[in-house]
């Protein structure tokens, strides 16, 4: 478990702060003492339908925390679900509370979106996720949120053996802004991909956390987490993969990339392989850095100005994990997302 | 016309170049040759402005126009390449994006119109086509994974699509095999012109039976210390560059 008591915002009691280990880089207490009041209902948009309406599908809405049709979607065969979180609220709170199962043998493509348009509100979606076996379920997150939101969002993952699950959030950050994803990884041929990307301006904050458990044999995990902070802001990066007793012929690997392009710009992070069992292969690595001075040179000796070469390289770098969504659609809806952004 | 007047350059407080005065009138290739630590490759870094080689004393100008208080992207849209010793892996950027986005950088910088994707296409093609490139290569990250001699005919590929008119080649020569060596010359010989001057910087006379330079000069210990016609390359290939280090120091 990634926190003992789960986040509920009409109980400042279960607000964690840094004094919790998995929250130390992400102190939710200090911007949020008190249980903020209810955001109010908000109309539902009847014009346009979210950063990936060209891919069609099936929408599930939640505005201001409220559910606009179901809030749990059973999925046999094939289904591209574009689950909308829109936030209209001015400092207020909701939650969400939202389900999609694969059943066997089903294919979905869950395409989330974090739409805040309001300003200084508090989110927190909690989202459960099951994979039965051979199922697939490639889930991509894009968050667009304001400077001054918290928002907190918790999924837990179970796979079951044979499945696929695969996931790549990309974050822009917040005052406060941090997704958590916890997998109940039943191996046993099961393949999982966890990756993400943050690119970080201003004073914003993003955190990505997981934790993936194997708990059992043959079980394949890959993780590619790349990000980048300009000005103050802060990038968290907390992946810990656990590989129980029993759970031999795993194979998990782990990558954390950033750079830093400011003075005071800061990354924390803290990869975690905690390994029970023999016949296992896990790697990690972790870089921090910053762009490469000849290659700077270089481009702009070509005509590039420092500026143009800066951030022709930065996107080079960020792009090798929005490449590696398989879905040739969603890849390029979020690559063109992403250079809207950084 | 290039002039260097008097240049020096120091690198970490450490001064490399010393008082290098040379003149390269339009059209015309001059060679410099000298022994390693010469400072040849700090005299095209300083000429193409790169942070860290700080000219602390003298002047350049080329066609007139104040070199030094020019950043490198100014530099470049004024018309100076430097062709690198080792060119530059830049992952996740294909070649061809980089070249297109430098080329209309420069035009912009020029107040010129950009150049149209067609336009530039089959600019690319034939330029490809003259180095015996493999068009397909041009779609990887730039420089990534190519050989030596790959990465060498990629910088002879953007000079002939940037068109500068200040050609600085740094070691051009190395890495490269007979063939290689020969293409890579045809393709900077191409580019020779009464508009472009050239400097071409190498240790070796090798590259000069394919690059013919009108004059050459030896630089040792950050001056140019002797200046004659090709033939002055010949003599320093046979009795090497002994007598001039001695001299300088």
């Amino acid at each position: 478990m990634i926190q003992t008591a789960s986040l509920d915002l009409r109980d400042p009691a279960t607000f964690p702060s840094r004094r919790v280990e998995a929250w130390k880089y992400s102190d939710l207490r200090k911007y949020l003492r008190e249980a903020p009041s209810p955001s109010p209902s908000a109309p539902v948009p009847v014009a346009g339908g979210g950063p990936f309406e060209a891919l069609g599908g099936e929408a599930m809405v939640f505005v201001n925390g409220r559910a606009v049709g179901a809030d749990t979607r059973m999925v046999c065969g094939e289904q591209t679900l574009r689950l909308r979180l829109i936030s209209k609220a001015s400092g207020t709170g909701h939650s969400v509370s939202a389900r999609v199962a694969a059943r066997a043998g089903a294919r979905v493509l869950l395409l989330e979106t974090h739409e805040g348009e309001g300003a200084a509100y508090v989110a927190h979606t909690r989202l459960d996720i099951d994979i039965a076996h051979d199922a697939e379920v490639t889930r991509i997150v894009l968050v667009d949120e304001p400077e001054d939101a918290l928002s907190v969002t918790q999924a837990r993952v179970k796979v079951e053996p044979g499945a696929r699950y695969r996931q790549t959030i990309v974050a822009t950050g917040a005052r406060l802004q941090r997704l958590e994803t916890e997998v109940a990884h039943h191996a046993r041929g099961a393949d999982v991909r966890l990756d993400g990307l943050y690119a970080l301006s201003g004073d914003r904050h993003a955190d990505l956390t997981s934790i993936v458990t194997h708990m059992a044999a043959d079980g394949q995990t890959s993780q590619l987490t790349k990000g980048v902070v300009r000005g103050t802001a802060r990038g968290v990066f907390q992946g810990k993969i656990v590989v129980e007793r029993g759970a031999d012929g795993t194979d998990a690997r782990m990558g954390h990339h950033a750079l830093i392009l400011s003075d005071r710009g800061e990354i924390d992070a803290k990869p975690e392989l905690i390994i029970y069992a023999d016949d296992v292969q896990c790697a990690h690595g972790n870089t921090v850095g910053t762009l490469d001075e000849s290659a700077l040179f270089y481009m702009q000796q070509r005509g590039l100005s420092a500026e143009e070469a800066r951030a022709l390289l930065t996107r080079a770098f960020l792009v090798e994990v929005v490449d590696r969504i398989e879905h040739e659609g969603a890849r390029e809806e979020v690559r063109a997302w992403l250079m809207a952004r950084s | 016309m290039l002039k260097i007047n008097n240049l020096h350059v120091s690198v970490a407080d450490t001064p490399i170049l010393k008082g290098l005065t040379l003149d390269v009138p339009a059209g015309e290739v001059h060679a410099i040759m000298g022994p390693n630590g010469a400072g040849k490759s700090t005299l095209g870094y300083a000429l193409s402005g790169r942070p860290g080689y700080e000219a602390t004393e003298g002047a350049i100008t080329w066609r007139g126009e104040d070199l030094l208080d020019l950043d490198p992207a100014e530099r470049a849209a004024k018309g100076v390449f430097l062709s690198f010793q080792y060119p530059i892996e830049i992952p996740g950027v294909p070649a061809l994006t980089f070249v297109r986005t430098a080329l209309n950088a420069q035009k912009r910088a020029r107040g010129e119109e950009e150049v149209s994707a067609p336009e530039f296409l089959k600019a690319v093609k034939a330029a490809s086509k003259a180095l015996r490139m493999d068009f397909d290569m041009l779609k990887r990250p730039l420089n990534v994974g190519f050989s030596g001699g790959e990465k060498k005919r990629m910088e002879i590929l953007q000079m002939a699509l940037l068109e500068p008119s200040l050609l600085i080649l740094d070691e051009t020569d190395s890495g490269l095999d007979i063939d290689a060596l020969r293409i890579v010359a045809e393709g900077v010989n191409a580019l020779r012109g009464p508009e472009r001057s050239m400097l071409v910087i190498t240790h070796y006379q090798r590259l000069l039976d394919y690059i013919q330079p009108d004059k050459v000069h030896v630089l040792a210990a950050g001056r140019i210390v002797a200046s004659g016609g090709p033939e002055l390359a010949h003599q320093l290939e046979a009795e090497g560059y002994d007598r001039y280090v001695g001299e300088a120091a």
